[in-house]
C-alpha cells in the first residue's frame, strides 16, 4: 500500500478583503472543493496559470494558510492544529520563487543553518547537517561566500539546502525556476530530481511545461479547482483542454497533435524530441 | 536610416582596480529604423552592459555609440535628450512604480519632458491603451494591481514618453504563458502601429524568434551572431554549444535530420515543422 503524505478533503479557501476599519468586506474565493492526495516519494507537478490557485494550495501544505472549509492533513496531522505547526513545517519544507526574498544571512553556510539554529539543534549536529545539505545540492564550494554574489540558480540551491538541512519528508517548490535563466533552471531541476531519487516527496509548482513533463504525475488547476490529474502523457495529450485554461503544451506534443489532425498516424502523447522523432521514423518507413 | 550604430564598443568594469573585467568586447553593429531586434545571451554575456550604453547610462571605455546618426558622447550633444530618444525598461520594471495613482505614474516621464497638461493626458491614455492598462485602473494605486498589471503600467510609463527607440530587458520574465504572450503581443502591436525601433532582451529563444526580425546573440562580451531570424537556426549547433537554449522544435528538427529526415534548418515554429513534414509525407506517398 502506498503511504499518503499530504491529503486535502473538500478544501475551500477564501481570501478576506478588509476595509480601512479592519472589517471584512468581501470574500475572494481562491480554492474550491480540492480533494488531492500526495503519495510518499512521489514527484508531483502542479500546473495552472496565474490566479488558478496553485500557490494558495501549496501554502496549505505546510500550514502557512489554513482551510476556510475542509481539511488538510500532513502525515496524518491536521494543519489547522496550531500546536502541531512545528511538526508540520519540519515534515514539509517550502521553497519560493524569488531566491533573494528567502536568504537572510550574509554567508551561505549561516543561511543554510538558520532554521536549525532556531530549532535549537546542537552546534555539532548543525555543522554535520548543513555540510551534508550543501554537498547534496552542490553548493559546498561556496559555503563561505556571500549569497548575493551567487547566480540565481546557486541562490535557489542555497534556499533548497536550508530546507534539506531540516530533513523534511516532502519539499514544496513554488515556481522555483521562474526568475532563473536557462542554466539556473537546469541546475535547479537536476537538484529536484536528485532529491526525489533519494526518496524525498516533491511537489513542484510551475508553468514550464517541459519541467512538468519530467514529473511522475501532473495536476492541473483552474479557477481554484483541480481539473485534471494524471501522468504527463495523459495530461499533455489533451492539447485543446490545456489551451482552454491558458496553458501551453511542449512544442513536440503540439506538433504531434497538429499532424494527427491532418491525418498522420502519430501517437498524441509524445512528450520529448526523442519520442517524436522515433514516431516519425516509423511513419516515414 | 540607421537608428543605432555601434562602433568598436568595449566596456570594462572596475578600471584600475584588481577587479577590472571586460564586459563588452569590441562590438560593432547597425540597427535600422523601425526594426524589431531580439537580444539573447546567457547571464554574464554582456547584454545588459550593452543595452545600458544605448541611452548613455554607461560611457564606453572605447568605441562610439551613434543614435540617429549622432555620436552621443560628443560635447555638443545633451545626454538628457538621448534619454528621451531611447527608452530603457529594466527587468522587473514594476519595482520602479512609486506614484499614488496609475495615471500619475504613467505621466511621470512625459511631465519631465515638459509637455503641456493636455499632451500629457493624451499620451497617458494612448500608452495605457497600447499596453492594455484599463481606464478604470488609472485612478487606482498601482500597488493594488497584480504583478502582471503593474508591469504593464511600468511599460506604459516609458511608452508615454514616445521614445524613437525602445529597449526592453526581459519584459515577460516570471510570467505564465498567458501573461507572457499578452505582454509580448502588446509590444509587437505597438511596434507595428508606431514604427518604433524595438530591442527586446530575453532568455527565451522561443519568444525572440516569434517577434523579432533579427537576432543578436551575445557570448562572453562579444557579438556571437547577428542574423535575420530565419537564418539564426542554421547555427543551432553553435548556439547550443555556448550554453543557450534553442526551441524544443528546433532540437527536434536537428535530431530528425540526424536520423535521415531533413525538414530544413530554419525550423523554430510548430507551424513550419508541420508544413514541412506534411510536404515530405506528401512526396513520400506518391
Amino acid at each position: 500500500m502506498k503511504l499518503k503524505i499530504i491529503k486535502t478533503e473538500n478544501l475551500d479557501f477564501d481570501y478576506e478583503i478588509y476595509d480601512d476599519k479592519g472589517q471584512v468586506t468581501e470574500m475572494n474565493p481562491a480554492l474550491r472543493g480540492v480533494n488531492l492526495t500526495v503519495q510518499k516519494g512521489e514527484f508531483l507537478a502542479i500546473l495552472g496559470h496565474n490566479g488558478s490557485g496553485k500557490s494558495t494550495l501549496a501554502k496549505h501544505f505546510n500550514g502557512i494558510l489554513t482551510p476556510t472549509r475542509g481539511k488538510v492533513f500532513v502525515n496524518g496531522i491536521d494543519v489547522s492544529d496550531e500546536e502541531k505547526i512545528y511538526e508540520i513545517r519540519q515534515t514539509v519544507g517550502m521553497v519560493f520563487q524569488n531566491p533573494d526574498n528567502q536568504i537572510v544571512a550574509a554567508i551561505v553556510e549561516e543561511d543554510v543553518a538558520f532554521a536549525l539554529e532556531n530549532l535549537g539543534v546542537p552546534p555539532e549536529e548543525i555543522r554535520e547537517r548543513i555540510d551534508e545539505a550543501m554537498k547534496l545540492v552542490d553548493i559546498y564550494k561556496y559555503h563561505k561566500h556571500a549569497p548575493h554574489r551567487l547566480s540565481g540558480g546557486q541562490k535557489q540551491r542555497v534556499a533548497i539546502a536550508g530546507v534539506i538541512a531540516m530533513h523534511p519528508k516532502c519539499i514544496v517548490l513554488d515556481e522555483p525556476t521562474a526568475m532563473l535563466d536557462p542554466k539556473g533552471r537546469k541546475e535547479v531541476m537536476k537538484t529536484i530530481k536528485m532529491l526525489n531519487g533519494k526518496g524525498v516527496t516533491v511537489v513542484l509548482i510551475t508553468h514550464y511545461m517541459e519541467e512538468a513533463a519530467q514529473a511522475e504525475r501532473v495536476v492541473v488547476m483552474d479557477k481554484g479547482a483541480v481539473i485534471m490529474d494524471g501522468t504527463p502523457k495523459e495530461i499533455f495529450s489533451k492539447v485543446e483542454r490545456l489551451k482552454e485554461v491558458g496553458l501551453d503544451v511542449p512544442q513536440v506534443t503540439e506538433l504531434a497533435y497538429e499532424l494527427k489532425k491532418e491525418g498522420v498516424e502519430i501517437p498524441a502523447d509524445v512528450l520529448n524530441e526523442e519520442e517524436c522523432v522515433k514516431s516519425l521514423i516509423n511513419i516515414f518507413k | 536610416m540607421n537608428a543605432i550604430e555601434i562602433k568598436n564598443l568595449s566596456y570594462k568594469y572596475g578600471v584600475g582596480t584588481p577587479f577590472e573585467i571586460k564586459a563588452v568586447d569590441n562590438i560593432s553593429l547597425t540597427i535600422h529604423k523601425g526594426e524589431f531586434i531580439g537580444i539573447i545571451g546567457h547571464t554574464g554575456s554582456g547584454k545588459s552592459t550593452l543595452i545600458q550604453h544605448l541611452n548613455g547610462l554607461l560611457k564606453p571605455t572605447s568605441g562610439e555609440i551613434l543614435i540617429n546618426a549622432r555620436n552621443i558622447w560628443l560635447k555638443q550633444v545633451n545626454i538628457r535628450d538621448i534619454r528621451f530618444e531611447v527608452g530603457l525598461v529594466f527587468q522587473y520594471s514594476e519595482h520602479q512604480l512609486f506614484e499614488e495613482t496609475v495615471f500619475k505614474d504613467i505621466a511621470f516621464g512625459p511631465k519631465n519632458i515638459g509637455l503641456s497638461e493636455e499632451e500629457i493626458k493624451t499620451r497617458v491614455h494612448r500608452a495605457a491603451l497600447a499596453m492594455g492598462v484599463h481606464e478604470s485602473w488609472l485612478e487606482r494605486s498601482p500597488f493594488d494591481l497584480s504583478g502582471g498589471q503593474k508591469r504593464r503600467v511600468a511599460l506604459a510609463g516609458v511608452i508615454a514618453m514616445e521614445p524613437q527607440i525602445l529597449v526592453l530587458d526581459e519584459p515577460a520574465a516570471g510570467f505564465d504563458p498567458y501573461g507572457r504572450d499578452m505582454v509580448l503581443k502588446k509590444i509587437k502591436e505597438y511596434h507595428e502601429s508606431s514604427g518604433t525601433t524595438i530591442l527586446l532582451v530575453s532568455h527565451s529563444m522561443e519568444d525572440i524568434v516569434k517577434y523579432a526580425d533579427k537576432v543578436i546573440v551575445m557570448n562572453k562580451g562579444g557579438l556571437f551572431l547577428y542574423e535575420e531570424t530565419d537564418k539564426v537556426f542554421s547555427h543551432a549547433g553553435e548556439i547550443v554549444e555556448i550554453g543557450l537554449d534553442v526551441p524544443q522544435i528546433t532540437r527536434f528538427a536537428r535530431l530528425l535530420k540526424e536520423n535521415g529526415i531533413d525538414i530544413g534548418e530554419d525550423i523554430y515554429t510548430v507551424e513550419r515543422a508541420k508544413e514541412r513534414i506534411l510536404e515530405l509525407l506528401g512526396k513520400a506517398k506518391k
